[in-house]
């Protein structure tokens, strides 16, 4: 208890400082640059505070949590020694953390509404819904996929570049045909899938996998997971739209 | 008491997000691996805190950081705050007029990824993994500075209308050539901090930027010219952590005759 609660102070103080060059840019332009008055600085500190406070909890948690337990099931499985249950984890933990994630539901919605404009879908509210949830749909297919493609990489122990850097001349292959106002849409969406909790879990998962695997380096093995994570949905929304404009 | 409704309430939002991914995770232990969770106080009250962080957390940014970088993205990419702030003698604005933007576009992509909760995750991780050869601070700055100059150099692309196929190509002949020849052990981690920074904090703040910057100069659309900032932020730092990879490499060369670079690989 008294150890935990030393831990969690120590963690205050990291956000304050992880926190500070925040406070600085902001301070220095509005004093410098802007020069105009700011409403509101009681709200502004105690904001600051539950930031700072809310930093420090995540990680204390992290630590506890999230960490563990990635890395425990990844040992478990990799104990088994079965790939099937190995790829099922991997895909709906990938699938699972996406479709639900609030980012890409504020993104797919705006997508509906870019896609009414340029004329690809009909402007009725079930259109609209349909075309958000079949994006929602393809990107957490993609995600999924993206993990299992990453586990498959650890186990087989193939090259990370080259499969990363031919995923991208892939998406510039497909940029070239598919319909121009998906484009923008997909490139967002490879940001949007990468969340706060799923990071440590995936980064966790992948980690336990290679130190429990012979002849694995965590390091120059365990990582890489998350760079296929951004990679595929660009690829599966650019296929989607070229898909649907075909039909 | 507003504070406090409105604080349980993104505690709220956070739980919803979060026990999906709890309840995945505990029922995969229990039906696959049929095994108890070993320290499972421990990692329920681990749950506990990451939920109530999350909330806290967004519930600060909201009432401080957002709406203020918002109304500075405004206020920067303000048309009449331009021209007073010209370089240029008269006429249309020029690329260079915009300086305060790149200025607060680098400013901002470098302050808040330090903030990001995501990238601290990854980081204590690779620190630990690599036995402390990856230094948590080291790699979040590298990180930042990548964050820093892929915003600012993404805003210069607005401003001038240039295509953003040709920059991001540019940038991975750049992560290909450094691929080659970067120590083996940085590649992966380089790779998945590209998708690390685009997260909680970094996009609405510079994603606000863009939409502003795209409404300010004549010609450009917020649909199509607002998004190619996201783009960006997940290049560069893919180019400035394989750099961090190669200048540890080179310093340990200059402190001991024998390079150590195997020794690096095998750790």
């Amino acid at each position: 208890m008294k150890n935990g609660l030393i831990a969690l102070g120590r963690d205050a103080l990291f956000s304050l400082r992880d926190l500070l060059p925040i406070v600085l840019v902001i301070g220095v332009f509005q004093v410098f640059v802007i020069r105009q008055p700011v409403d509101g600085l009681l709200s502004l500190a105690i904001g600051a505070l539950l930031v700072v406070a809310g930093l420090a909890f995540f990680i204390f948690g992290l630590r506890l949590a999230l960490f563990p337990i990635g890395e425990g099931l990844a040992h478990s499985l990799a104990r088994k020694g079965s790939a099937f249950w190995l790829f099922t984890f991997a895909f709906v933990l990938g699938f699972g953390t996406t479709i639900a994630e609030p980012a890409l539901l504020a993104v797919a919605a705006e997508a509906s509404e870019v896609a009414v404009d340029a004329g690809a879908i009909a402007a009725t509210e079930e259109a609209q819904a349909n075309y958000a949830l079949g994006l929602r749909l393809v990107v957490a297919l993609s995600v999924g996929v993206a993990l299992l493609i990453g586990v498959f990489r650890i186990l087989a122990n193939w090259s990370l570049p080259v499969m990363i850097i031919g995923g991208y001349v892939l998406v510039v292959l497909v940029t070239t045909i598919a319909p121009a106002e998906i484009v923008g849409v997909a490139y967002d969406s490879g940001g949007v899938t990468t969340s706060t909790v799923t990071v440590p879990l995936v980064t966790a998962l992948g980690v336990g996998l290679a130190s429990s695997l012979k002849g694995r380096n965590a390091m120059s093995d365990g990582f890489g997971l998350i760079a296929f994570a951004s990679l595929t949905p660009i690829l599966f929304v650019l296929l989607y739209g070229t898909v649907l404009e075909w039909i | 008491m507003d504070l406090i409704l409105e604080t349980s309430k993104f505690v709220a939002g956070s739980a919803f997000d979060v026990l999906p991914i709890v309840v995945f995770l505990f029922a995969f232990q229990i039906l696959v691996i049929r095994g108890r969770l070993p320290n499972l106080r421990r990692v329920l009250v681990g749950f506990v805190f990451v939920i109530v962080g999350l909330g806290l957390f967004l519930e600060g940014l909201e009432h401080t950081l957002f709406p203020l970088g918002r109304l500075m993205a405004q206020q920067l990419t303000d048309p009449d705050f331009l021209r007073e702030m010209r370089l240029s003698a008269a006429g249309a604005l020029v690329w260079r007029d915009f300086y305060w933007v790149y200025l607060f576009a680098a400013a901002v992509g470098f302050s808040t990824t330090l903030a990001e909760p995501a990238l601290m995750a990854v980081s204590i991780k690779a620190n630990e993994v690599s036995g402390g050869a990856v230094g948590v601070w080291g790699l979040r700055v590298a990180v930042a500075i990548g964050v820093g100059v892929g915003v600012s150099l993404g805003c210069y692309r607005i401003i001038t209308g240039l295509p953003l196929q040709h920059f991001i190509a540019a940038g991975y002949v750049v992560v290909i050539a450094q691929t080659v020849v970067a120590p083996k052990m940085i590649i992966p981690l380089a790779y998945d901090s590209g998708g690390v920074t685009t997260s909680t904090v970094t996009v609405p703040l510079i994603t606000a930027l863009g939409l502003g910057l795209a409404e300010a100069v004549p010609g450009r659309s917020p649909l199509l010219d607002g998004f190619g900032l996201v783009a960006f932020a997940s290049l560069f730092p893919i180019i400035s952590v394989l750099a961090y990879g190669q200048l540890a490499v080179l310093r340990q060369g200059a402190d001991k005759p024998v390079p150590k670079k195997a020794e690096l690989q095998e750790e």
